[in-house]
C-alpha cells in the first residue's frame, strides 16, 4: 500500500475525449458492495492518502486482518457505528477513458425509494450477488427497480470467487438462475463478472485465478460500455425552463427560451410546434453564453429564439410538428412511494412535477401493488406504502405533455409532493409495467 | 459533435446550469454565497453562463470573516464589477461586536460564521442559497442533495432529506424554512480546475505557486502576514507554495508546490494524493465527524 504519485492522462485533455458514465450500485450489508467501490476506487487510485490513512487505523483499531476498504465510503456517524448505508451515497472516480458517478444505494427493502432515486439517473447498474449463496430474493428487487427505471445496461458481479475456490460451476449456475429470471422482465444488456472485491480480482485487473472466464474485468467493461445509443435522439423535447428577458439596453429585444434538451436533436432552422397553444414556428438560433450552436442535443442546457413571437412561458414544451408527446390529463403511471408519513391513497390529490410543470393531480384509482420480490400484483391494494411500487390512474388538472417512460425517462417521469408537508413522496412513471408477464 | 455525445465537463456545466435556471425559476428569492474560493467562482461564472445575455438576477452574499487574504477580497470585486451584480457583505467582526458570537479561543471564526449567515439570510429573506458544495470533498457530503432543505432554525437534518429522482427538484418551501442548493455537487476537485483552466477563469493568484515566506506549525505551512505572524522561537523560510483552498487567513495552510499556472495546476491536482481539505485546512482535521456537526448547526 504504497503512496503513489502517477499522473494519469486524462488531465491532460479534459475537454474532448472523456465522456459520463452513471453507474448504480445495490446491494445489502454483507454482500461486499462497500468493499467493491472501496476496490474501484483504490485500484483506480482514486483514494487519497489521507482517507486510506483513516481507514487503515480504524481496521487496526478494530482488530481487522486486513483494510476493510468498505470503510471508505460509509459516510454518516449513524452509518459507520451501526455498520449499514442508509442513503444514496454519490462516488466519483475517473480514469483516462471514462468519468464515473456512482450512486451508492443500500439494498435492504426498507431502501427501495433509495435504489430507485439511484437508478433514476443511471446508465448501468451494478448488481451484486453473493457467489456462496446465489441468486437471492434482492437481486430479483435489484434487477426488477432496474428495469422499472429503465436502465439500460445491467452488469451482474458474482462476488466473493475466493470464497468458493472461484468455481466456474458456481458461476455458470448463477447465470443461468439469472438469466432465466431476468427473461421475465425488460433487460436490454445483461453481462456477468464473477470478482473478488476483497482480493480484487477482476476489479479493475484481470484475475490469474479464474482463467476460465475470457470476459472483461468489471473497470474495463464500464469503461468500453456504450452508452450513447441509449439517449433518445429521435424525438425532439425541449421544456421550456426559464424565458431570458435581459433588462438592458442594448439587448433589449432579446427573448429566448431557456432549457435542457430532454431528448432529440434540435438545429436552427428546424420547423418546430411549441405546447400547449400549438403554434407553429422555426428556430431562429441555439444560444449558449459562448455564443451560438449548430446543433443541440441531450443533456445540453441552451437559449432557443424562434423566428416568430410567440407566447410560450415556463412549462411550455418545444417539439417538432410531426412528432409531438402526448397531450394528457389522465395519466396511467407506475409509483414508487417514498414517504414514511402517510400512504398513497385513493381519491387525495398531490402537487405533480413533470419537466418543468407543476399542476395538481389527484389519484382516481389504485390498479395493482407489486410485490417487489415476488412480482406478484395485489389488484385487492387500497393503498401503497413507503418502498411500495403500484400502477395507478391520476387526473391532472392540466394537461402534461408526456411519453411513455420506456421511450423516454426524461418526459416520461414526475414526482408527486405532498400539498401540505412538501415532502417528495412519489417517483411516477408513465406507463404500464417494463415485463409483459 | 457529429456523434452527439457531450464531454464529461460539458455535461457538468449543463447540469448546473440547469440546476441555476431551476432555482431562479421556482423561488422567490435565491443568492449566492459567495466566499472567494476557487469553487464559489466557478459557480459564479456558470450563473453568468444560464441567464446570458441577461444579468444574474439574484444577489450574490459574502460572509466577511474580517480574516481575508486581501488578494481574495479583489478578486471578489473584480467579479462583482465584471458581472454588475448585487454584492451583500454580512460581517463576521460586525456579529461579534454585536454580540451575536463570541470569538472562539482557537481563533477560527469558522464555525461562528454559520450564525451570522444564517442571520443575513433571515433578514434579506433568502429562500434559497447557493452554495459551492462539492460531494467528492468529504463523505458527510457525499449524501447531500442538489436541494438540500433547511428547517426554519437553518438546520440540515441528514435523515429528513427529501429524495431527488432524475432531475426533478422540488424546492417548495413553507415560510421561514429555505434550501441551500449546490450546482456543482457533482464536480470533483480536478473537474474545477481543469473547467478554470479550459475558461480562462480569473480566480486568486493564492491559487498559483510563488516564493512566499513560510512557517511550518503542526504539520503544516503557514504564510508569514499580518493574520499569521511568527510567533517566539519561530523562524521562517522561502518556499515555493500555493493554496488549494482559501479560508481565513490565519487558518488556511499552504502546501508545497512548484505548479505557477493553471496547466500545472490541472497536473498536479491529477497527480496529488492527499484530499484538498485534509491537507490544508486547520479547521476540518478536529474529526472524522467535524463536518457533519458543522453542517447540522447550518453550515454549507
Amino acid at each position: 500500500m504504497t503512496a503513489t504519485t502517477e499522473t494519469t492522462s486524462f488531465a491532460v485533455n479534459p475537454e474532448r475525449s472523456v465522456d459520463l458514465l452513471r453507474f448504480a450500485t445495490a446491494g445489502s450489508v454483507d454482500d461486499g458492495k462497500s468493499t467493491l467501490i472501496g476496490r474501484l476506487l483504490y485500484d483506480s487510485k482514486t483514494i487519497f492518502e489521507d482517507q486510506l490513512e483513516s481507514v487503515e487505523q480504524v481496521s487496526k483499531d478494530r482488530g481487522n486482518d486486513y483494510t476493510d476498504l468498505a470503510l471508505l465510503t460509509d459516510g454518516l456517524r449513524a452509518e459507520r457505528e451501526q455498520g449499514i448505508t442508509i442513503d444514496v451515497a454519490y462516488r466519483y472516480f475517473a480514469t483516462p477513458k471514462r468519468k464515473f458517478i456512482i450512486a451508492d444505494t443500500p439494498g435492504h427493502i426498507q431502501y427501495t425509494r433509495n435504489m430507485v432515486t439511484g437508478a433514476s439517473t443511471a446508465d448501468v447498474a451494478l448488481i451484486l450477488v453473493d457467489a456462496r449463496k446465489g441468486v437471492l430474493e434482492q437481486s430479483r428487487r435489484h434487477t426488477f427497480l432496474a428495469t422499472l427505471l429503465g436502465v439500460p445496461h445491467i452488469v451482474v458481479c458474482v462476488n466473493k470467487m475466493d470464497l468458493v475456490d472461484y468455481s466456474e460451476d458456481v458461476f455458470e449456475q448463477i447465470r443461468t438462475e439469472f438469466t432465466e429470471f431476468a427473461s421475465r422482465l425488460r433487460v436490454p444488456d445483461l453481462t456477468f463478472i464473477p470478482v473478488s472485491a476483497l482480493v480484487g480480482d477482476n476489479v479493475v485487473n484481470r484475475s490469474d485465478n479464474m482463467s476460465w472466464f475470457d470476459g472483461s474485468p468489471l473497470l474495463s467493461h464500464l469503461e468500453r460500455l456504450h452508452v450513447a445509443s441509449d439517449r433518445n435522439l429521435m424525438d425532439v423535447r425541449f421544456p421550456v425552463q426559464y424565458v431570458v428577458r435581459p433588462q438592458s439596453h442594448d439587448a433589449r429585444d432579446y427573448r429566448g427560451y431557456a432549457g435542457t434538451v430532454a431528448s432529440g436533436v434540435m438545429k436552427p432552422g428546424d420547423k418546430v410546434l411549441a405546447l400547449p397553444s400549438g403554434l407553429e414556428t422555426t428556430i431562429a438560433a441555439i444560444d449558449t453564453a459562448d455564443g451560438p450552436v449548430s446543433e443541440a442535443f441531450p443533456p445540453m442546457s441552451v437559449t432557443v429564439r424562434l423566428a416568430d413571437e410567440i407566447d410560450i412561458s415556463r412549462g411550455d414544451m418545444i417539439c417538432r410538428p410531426n412528432n409531438t408527446p402526448a397531450a394528457l390529463q389522465d395519466i396511467d403511471a407506475q409509483v414508487c412511494w417514498m414517504d414514511e408519513t402517510a400512504p398513497l391513497v385513493k381519491g387525495k390529490k398531490y402537487a405533480i412535477k413533470h419537466t418543468t410543470r407543476w399542476a395538481r393531480a389527484m389519484v382516481k384509482e389504485i390498479n395493482y401493488r407489486v410485490d417487489v420480490n415476488s412480482l406478484h400484483r395485489d389488484e385487492e391494494a387500497t393503498e401503497i406504502r413507503l418502498n411500495e411500487i403500484g400502477r395507478i390512474q391520476l387526473r391532472v388538472t392540466q394537461p402534461l405533455f408526456v411519453d411513455p417512460y420506456r421511450q423516454n425517462r426524461q418526459t416520461g417521469a414526475f414526482i408527486l409532493v405532498d400539498e401540505s408537508t412538501n415532502r417528495t413522496v412519489a417517483a411516477g412513471m408513465v406507463g404500464g409495467l417494463p415485463h409483459s408477464a | 459533435m457529429t456523434a452527439h455525445v457531450l464531454s464529461q465537463l460539458r455535461s457538468l456545466e449543463a447540469e448546473s446550469i440547469h440546476i441555476f435556471r431551476e432555482v431562479v425559476a421556482e423561488m422567490q428569492r435565491p443568492c449566492l454565497l459567495f466566499s472567494g474560493g476557487k469553487d464559489s467562482i466557478v459557480m459564479l461564472h456558470i450563473a453568468a453562463k444560464a441567464f446570458a445575455p441577461a444579468r444574474i438576477p439574484f444577489p450574490i452574499m459574502h460572509v466577511d470573516t474580517g480574516l481575508n487574504f486581501q488578494t481574495v477580497l479583489d478578486c471578489r470585486d473584480r467579479w462583482v464589477e465584471r458581472l454588475g451584480v448585487q454584492l451583500v457583505v454580512a460581517s463576521v467582526q460586525d456579529a461579534i461586536d454585536r454580540g451575536l458570537v463570541r470569538e472562539e479561543p482557537n481563533g477560527s471564526r469558522n464555525r461562528i460564521q454559520t450564525p451570522v449567515l444564517l442571520e443575513a439570510v433571515e433578514k434579506n429573506g433568502f429562500d434559497a442559497a447557493f452554495g459551492g458544495g462539492r460531494r467528492d470533498e468529504e463523505k458527510a457530503r457525499a449524501k447531500e442533495r442538489v436541494f438540500s432543505f433547511r428547517d426554519d432554525f437553518g438546520q440540515w437534518d441528514p435523515k429528513n432529506q427529501r429524495p431527488e429522482i432524475w432531475n426533478l427538484y422540488n424546492g417548495r418551501v413553507h415560510q421561514g424554512e429555505s434550501i441551500r442548493v449546490f450546482p456543482l455537487s457533482n464536480w470533483t476537485e480536478l473537474d474545477i480546475w481543469s473547467y478554470i483552466e479550459a475558461e480562462n477563469i480569473d480566480i486568486p493568484d493564492l491559487y498559483l505557486a510563488r516564493e512566499r515566506e513560510v512557517v511550518a506549525r503542526g504539520g503544516m505551512l503557514y504564510e508569514v502576514n499580518e493574520f499569521t505572524p511568527l510567533r517566539e522561537g519561530e523562524s521562517a523560510e522561502t518556499k515555493s507554495v500555493r493554496y488549494r483552498t482559501v479560508g481565513d487567513a490565519n487558518l488556511t495552510a499552504a502546501v508545497e508546490s512548484t505548479a505557477s499556472t493553471l496547466r500545472e495546476i490541472v497536473e498536479e491536482t491529477a497527480a496529488v494524493r492527499l484530499t484538498e481539505r485534509g491537507a490544508t485546512r486547520g479547521d476540518d482535521r478536529v474529526s472524522e465527524a467535524a463536518m457533519e456537526d458543522r453542517k447540522r448547526e447550518g453550515y454549507f
